[in-house]
C-alpha cells in the first residue's frame, strides 16, 4: 500500500516537473447535429497538438429543458469546466459575474468581433465567451425557380414583398408565406427578424425597452413585426395547414417550392443541405424588408458560444481551449466539420470559396457597414417566454397585432420583474 | 400505556420518512416559495406579487378557466359513457367480455403514445379522422388548431382514454346491486326506462361518487396528454394550470410556477372535498 | 342468448372496434411503413412491410437509447414497488389493527396524498439539496411517496379481511410485531400484493411527467421521456415514432392479458364501499 502510493506520489512529481499532467476537460453542449460536430473537430484538433488533454463530451437537450438544465448545474456547482450556451439576454440570465470566469487575460481575444463580445459581456468589461458557430441571418428564404419562373425581383421594401406575395398568389397554387406552428419558436421571426427596421427608425430603442421606456405596443416601428404578420395572415398567403405543419415541413415546403417565402434562420440551411442536398442552389435568401429602399438591412443573430464555469476545477486547460478555439486553426476545424452557413466572427477565418445560394445571398449584407443589425435579445436582456405563443396567435388570426404588442409588453414586464432587472 | 401494542406505531416510520419528506415537506414549503422570486440562482421574497401575476395575466386566467372546463367536460362525459357502457356491458350481450377489455386497454397505454397517435389522426388536411369525413362529404374541423376546438378536442381523447376506467367501477357496482330489486320493480310495472332511473342509478350512486371525483382531480391536474398534442396551444387556448406551471417552470420563473401550484391545490381542495362530501351524503339519502 | 342481444353485441362490437381498435391498427400499420410512406401517415396497407427494420432502427437511434430508457423504466418500476409493497403493506396492517387518533391522522394524511397535486419545483429544490436530484433511487423514492396513499387504502382494505385470530396467536406464541408481520400477515396479503404490484408497475412505467421533471439528462431516460424526444426527432421518420409507441405498448399489453383480474380489482377498489 505504502509502495504504491509513493510510486504515485513520483509519478505526479515526475509529470508536474515537465510542465505536462495528463487532464480530461468534461464538455456540456446542446444536441444539435451543428454543435456536436463544432466540438468534435474542436477537441481532435486539439488533442491532437496537445496529446495530454483529452475530452469527455456530453449532450443536454435544447430549448428551455435545456435552458433549465443549464442553469441548475451551474448553480448547483455540478456544470462541467466548458459549456455551450446562447449569448445575448439568455446568457445575462446565468448571471455571468457570479458564475463565470472571465477570460480577458487569453490572447486571441482580440481576434473576436467586438459586436459579438458585447453579447458575452457583463456590465463591468468583463467578457466570457468564444463562438463556435457562424452568425446567423434572420430574414426570408425563398424558392428561387419559382421567383425565375414569375420573374420577381428581390424585394427591398415590404409594399414590394406583399406584391410578389400577391402575384405569387395569382399566378400559381403555391403558397406565398409558409408557417409552421406545430412548432411555435417558428413563428416569431416576422417579429424577430423585424428589428433592423426598428433600430432604423429608432435607434435609441434598444436602450430605452431596457430600462423599461420604451414598449412594443407604444412604438409604431417596434409593433410594426405584429402588424405584417397579421396581415400576411388576413391576406390569406399561409399555407392551408400552417397551424399543424412543423419546422421540417417549413424546410421542405421551400425547398421543393411548394411554398415560396420562409420567415426564418439561416441556420435552417443545414437542415436543407441534409434532407435535400439537391435542391440547396434553389433557395436564396434575402433581410426582412421595411419601411423604404434606403433603409434596407439584416437582422442577425450572434453565434452561441463556449464558457468556463467558476466552479471548474481545470480553470488554466480550460482557457487554453478557448484560446484555441478563438484561433483562425480552430475555427478551421469548425468550419471543415460543418461547412458555411455564415461568416465566423473569428479574425482571420475564411470561408471556402464556394458556399450555398443562401449564404452568399447573405454575405454583402455584412460586407457593407450599417447593413446589419442584431437582433433586440443580443441588446437587451429583456425577453418574454410568451412570444411565440402570442406570434401564433397573430399568425392564426386570434388575436391583432395591437393586443398582442400589449399583452408582450406585459409578459416582458413579467420577465423582467423575475429577473430582478432595474427599472421594472 | 405499560404494555407495549402488538402492532406499534415505528411501522408507519418507513412510509411516513418518505411521504413527509418527499411530498409533504415540499408541499408546505410551496406556500413559502410562491411568495418569492425564485430562479435556480436565488430566492428573493415577493410578497403577494406571483399571485398578483397570475390572476392579472389574461393567458394564466385563462389556463385556470381551461382547468375548470375541461375537468367538468371529461367528468360529466366520462360518468354518463361510463354508465351506459357499463349497464350495456352487464347485459349479456354477445362479445361481452372481450368488448370490456377492449374498452379497458386504453386505460393502460402510454398518455404520450395516445397524445402523438391522436395528433396525428386529427391532422387537419392529412389525418384519418378528417379523410374519413371528407369521403362522406363533410368538410372536417382543424381539431388540434382551431384554437375554439383545442381543448375540446384533448378533452375528447381524455374521454376515449379514461372512460374503461369509469365503465370499470360501474360494472362493480352494478353487480353489487341484488337482482331482487329489479324483480320487484318488474312486477311492479316499470318500464326499463323506469328501471334504470328508479333502480339502477341510486344504487349504483357509490360508484357514480367515485367516478365523479376520480375523473376530476385526474382532469384537474391533467398534464401529459395536453402537452404531447398541443402544448397548450395553438396560443394559450389549451393551456391548463398544470401545463402553465410547467412552462413557467421552464422559462426559469420558479416562484411564478409554485404559486401556480399552490393555485391548483386550492383549486382541487376547494372544489372536490365539499363534492365529495355533497356526493357521499346523497349516497345516504338514496 | 336472446336475438336482441346478439344483434346489439355485433353493433356493439363494430362500434367499439372503430372507436377502440382502430387506432392501435393505425399505430401497427404506420409502423411497418417506410418512412416516406408513414410521413403522411394513413389506414393504407404498407406497399412493404419493413417492420423488423424498423424495429432496429429505432432500437439504434442514439446510442440505443430505448434500450437504456428500457432498463431505467424497469430499474425505477421494480425499486419503487419493492419499497411500496412492504411500507405500505406496514402502515396499513397497523392503521387497520389500532384503531387510535394516531391512526386516524395518519390515515387522513396518506388520503391528501391521493389528492393533492404534488409541489413540483419545491420538490426539486429539495431533492437537489439531498442529492437526489436526476438519480434513479431518488426517482424510485419519488415514485414510493406518490403511490403510497393508494397501496395503503388497498392494504387496509385487505387487511379487515384477515381474521384477528392469526396474529393473536403468533403473539401468544411469543412472535414480535416483526415476526407476525413477515411470517404470518405478510404471506396472507398474496391476492392483493399482486394487484398492487400489477396496478403501480403500469402506473410508474407509464408515468411521463415526474421523470419530465426530476430526470432530465441523456442518461436517465426513460420509456415515456424517449417517446417525448422522438417526436420533435422523428418529425420526418414518422414510422419510427410509431414503432416506438408499439414497443413501449407490449409491456402493459402483456402485464394486461396475464393480470387482467387483479389489474379490474385494484381500479375498482375505491368503487365497492368496504
Amino acid at each position: 500500500m505504502k509502495a504504491r502510493f509513493t510510486s504515485l506520489t513520483a509519478m505526479a512529481l515526475a509529470l508536474g516537473a515537465t510542465g505536462v499532467s495528463a487532464q480530461e476537460l468534461s464538455i456540456l453542449i446542446d444536441n444539435t447535429p451543428a454543435s456536436s460536430g463544432a466540438f468534435t473537430a474542436l477537441t481532435e484538433a486539439y488533442t491532437a497538438k496537445n496529446p495530454d488533454v483529452t475530452f469527455d463530451i456530453e449532450v443536454r437537450p435544447g430549448g428551455g429543458e435545456g435552458d433549465n438544465i443549464v442553469k441548475t448545474r451551474l448553480a448547483t456547482g455540478e456544470m462541467t469546466d466548458i459549456f455551450s450556451y446562447n449569448s445575448g439576454s439568455l446568457f445575462q440570465a446565468l448571471r455571468p459575474s457570479r458564475t463565470l470566469v472571465p477570460i480577458n487575460d487569453i490572447p486571441n481575444l482580440d481576434n473576436l468581433n467586438e459586436s459579438f463580445l458585447q453579447t458575452v459581456a457583463d456590465g463591468d468589461g468583463n467578457y466570457y465567451g468564444v463562438p463556435y458557430e457562424a452568425a446567423m441571418g434572420g430574414g426570408i428564404l425563398y424558392h428561387v425557380p419559382t421567383y425565375e419562373e414569375l420573374g420577381l425581383e428581390v424585394p427591398q421594401t415590404w409594399d414590394e414583398f406583399m406584391a410578389n406575395n400577391a402575384a405569387i398568389a395569382e399566378q400559381t397554387d403555391k403558397a406565398p408565406v409558409i408557417q409552421t406552428y406545430r412548432d411555435t419558436w417558428t413563428s416569431q421571426l416576422f417579429v424577430l427578424a423585424d428589428y433592423y427596421n426598428v433600430q432604423s427608425q429608432e435607434p435609441g430603442f434598444a436602450d430605452a425597452y431596457t430600462a423599461n421606456e420604451a414598449k412594443y405596443a407604444t412604438t409604431p416601428a417596434a409593433q410594426a413585426g405584429f402588424a405584417r404578420l397579421q396581415e400576411v395572415y388576413e391576406a390569406g398567403y399561409l399555407n392551408e395547414d400552417f397551424g399543424a405543419a412543423n419546422f421540417d415541413d417549413g424546410v421542405r415546403m421551400v425547398a421543393t417550392g411548394e411554398g415560396v417565402h420562409y420567415p426564418m434562420l439561416t441556420f435552417s440551411l443545414a437542415n436543407i443541405e441534409q434532407n435535400y442536398p439537391d435542391l440547396i442552389d434553389d433557395v436564396g435568401f434575402f433581410a426582412q424588408p421595411g419601411e423604404s429602399v434606403d433603409a434596407n438591412g439584416l437582422t442577425i443573430w450572434l453565434p452561441a458560444a463556449a464558457y468556463i464555469p467558476q466552479t471548474s476545477e481545470n480553470v488554466e486547460a480550460a482557457k487554453d481551449f478557448l484560446n484555441f478555439m478563438a484561433s483562425s486553426e480552430g475555427c478551421a476545424a469548425i468550419v471543415s466539420a460543418n461547412g458555411a452557413t455564415g461568416p465566423m466572427l473569428v479574425e482571420g477565418c475564411e470561408l471556402p470559396d464556394s458556399v450555398p445560394r443562401a449564404v452568399s445571398d447573405m454575405l454583402p449584407y455584412f460586407n457593407e457597414e450599417g447593413r446589419t443589425a442584431p437582433a433586440l435579445e443580443f441588446l437587451s436582456p429583456v425577453k418574454g417566454p410568451a412570444l411565440e405563443q402570442l406570434t401564433v396567435e397573430v399568425g392564426s388570426g386570434i388575436r391583432d397585432a395591437q393586443s398582442a404588442a400589449e399583452l408582450y409588453d406585459a409578459d416582458v414586464t413579467k420577465q423582467a420583474r423575475q429577473l430582478g432587472l432595474p427599472n421594472w | 400505556m405499560t404494555q407495549k401494542s402488538p402492532y406499534p406505531y415505528w411501522f408507519f416510520l418507513p412510509a411516513a420518512v418518505i411521504f413527509l419528506g418527499l411530498f409533504i415537506v415540499p408541499t408546505v414549503a410551496s406556500f413559502y416559495f410562491s411568495l418569492t422570486y425564485w430562479d435556480p440562482f436565488e430566492a428573493r421574497f415577493a410578497g403577494w406579487d406571483n399571485y398578483v401575476q397570475f390572476f392579472s395575466e389574461p393567458f394564466l386566467i385563462r389556463g385556470t378557466l381551461n382547468t375548470l372546463f375541461f375537468a367538468f367536460v371529461t367528468s360529466v362525459l366520462k360518468t354518463i359513457l361510463g354508465l351506459l357502457l357499463a349497464v350495456l356491458l352487464t347485459s349479456g350481450i354477445f362479445g361481452q367480455s372481450f368488448l370490456r377489455s377492449v374498452v379497458f386497454f386504453p386505460v393502460l397505454v402510454s398518455t404520450i403514445g395516445v397524445g402523438i397517435l391522436f395528433q396525428e389522426l386529427m391532422h387537419p388536411t392529412e389525418g384519418a379522422i378528417n379523410v374519413a369525413l371528407a369521403a362522406i362529404g363533410i368538410d372536417g374541423p382543424g381539431w388540434l388548431t382551431n384554437p375554439s376546438l383545442a381543448l375540446f378536442s384533448v378533452a375528447l381523447v381524455d374521454v376515449w382514454r379514461g372512460v374503461g376506467l369509469a365503465t370499470l367501477i360501474y360494472i362493480a357496482g352494478l353487480s353489487t346491486i341484488p337482482n331482487d330489486y329489479y324483480e320487484a320493480a318488474r312486477i311492479d310495472g316499470a318500464t326499463r326506462w323506469q328501471l334504470f332511473w328508479r333502480v339502477t342509478v341510486p344504487l349504483v350512486w357509490p360508484a357514480t361518487t367515485t367516478v365523479i371525483i376520480l375523473s376530476l382531480i385526474g382532469g384537474l391536474r391533467l398534464f401529459d396528454l395536453v402537452w404531447a398534442m398541443t402544448r397548450g396551444g395553438p396560443g394559450f387556448s389549451s393551456d391548463v394550470l398544470a401545463s402553465v406551471i410547467y412552462k413557467q417552470y421552464q422559462a426559469g420563473f420558479w416562484g411564478l410556477s409554485t404559486a401556480g401550484n399552490v393555485i391548483l391545490f386550492l383549486l382541487i381542495a376547494l372544489i372536490v372535498a365539499p363534492l365529495a362530501w355533497w356526493l357521499n351524503s346523497k349516497e345516504l339519502d338514496a | 342468448m336472446r336475438r336482441g342481444q346478439l344483434f346489439g353485441g355485433i353493433a356493439a362490437l363494430a362500434i367499439a372496434t372503430v372507436v377502440f381498435i382502430l387506432p392501435f391498427l393505425f399505430v401497427f400499420l404506420n409502423a411497418a411503413k417506410s418512412p416516406s410512406e408513414a410521413s403522411q401517415p394513413s389506414f393504407a396497407w404498407p406497399s412493404e412491410w419493413q417492420f423488423w427494420q424498423n424495429l432496429v432502427d429505432v432500437v439504434q437511434v442514439r446510442d440505443y437509447a430505448l434500450l437504456l430508457a428500457y432498463f431505467n423504466s424497469i430499474v425505477i418500476t421494480v425499486g419503487a414497488i419493492a419499497l411500496l409493497v412492504i411500507f405500505a403493506a406496514m402502515v396499513g396492517y397497523v392503521l387497520q389493527r389500532r384503531p387510535s387518533r394516531v391512526s386516524r391522522v395518519v390515515g387522513f394524511v396518506a388520503l391528501t396524498g391521493l389528492m393533492i397535486p404534488p409541489a413540483v419545483v419545491p420538490t426539486i429544490w429539495l431533492l437537489q439539496e439531498i442529492g437526489l436530484f436526476k438519480t434513479l433511487h431518488g426517482m424510485v423514492l419519488i415514485q414510493v411517496a406518490y403511490g403510497l396513499s393508494f397501496c395503503i387504502l388497498l392494504f387496509r382494505a385487505f387487511v379487515a379481511s384477515i381474521p384477528r385470530d392469526l396474529d393473536e396467536a403468533a403473539i401468544v406464541d411469543g412472535a414480535t410485531p416483526l415476526q407476525v408481520f413477515f411470517r404470518v400477515i405478510l404471506p396472507l396479503l398474496k391476492p392483493v400484493t399482486l394487484t398492487v404490484i400489477v396496478v403501480q408497475s403500469i402506473t410508474i412505467f407509464n408515468d411521463f411527467t415526474h421523470p419530465l421533471y426530476y430526470l432530465p439528462g441523456s442518461e436517465n431516460i426513460t420509456v415515456q421521456l424517449t417517446l417525448y424526444n422522438f417526436q420533435s426527432q422523428f418529425t420526418s421518420q414518422l414510422n419510427l415514432l410509431f414503432m416506438n409507441i408499439l414497443l413501449i405498448t407490449i409491456p402493459p399489453l402483456l402485464v394486461f392479458i396475464f393480470f387482467n383480474r387483479q389489474i379490474v380489482s385494484g381500479m375498482t377498489s375505491g368503487a365497492v364501499k368496504g
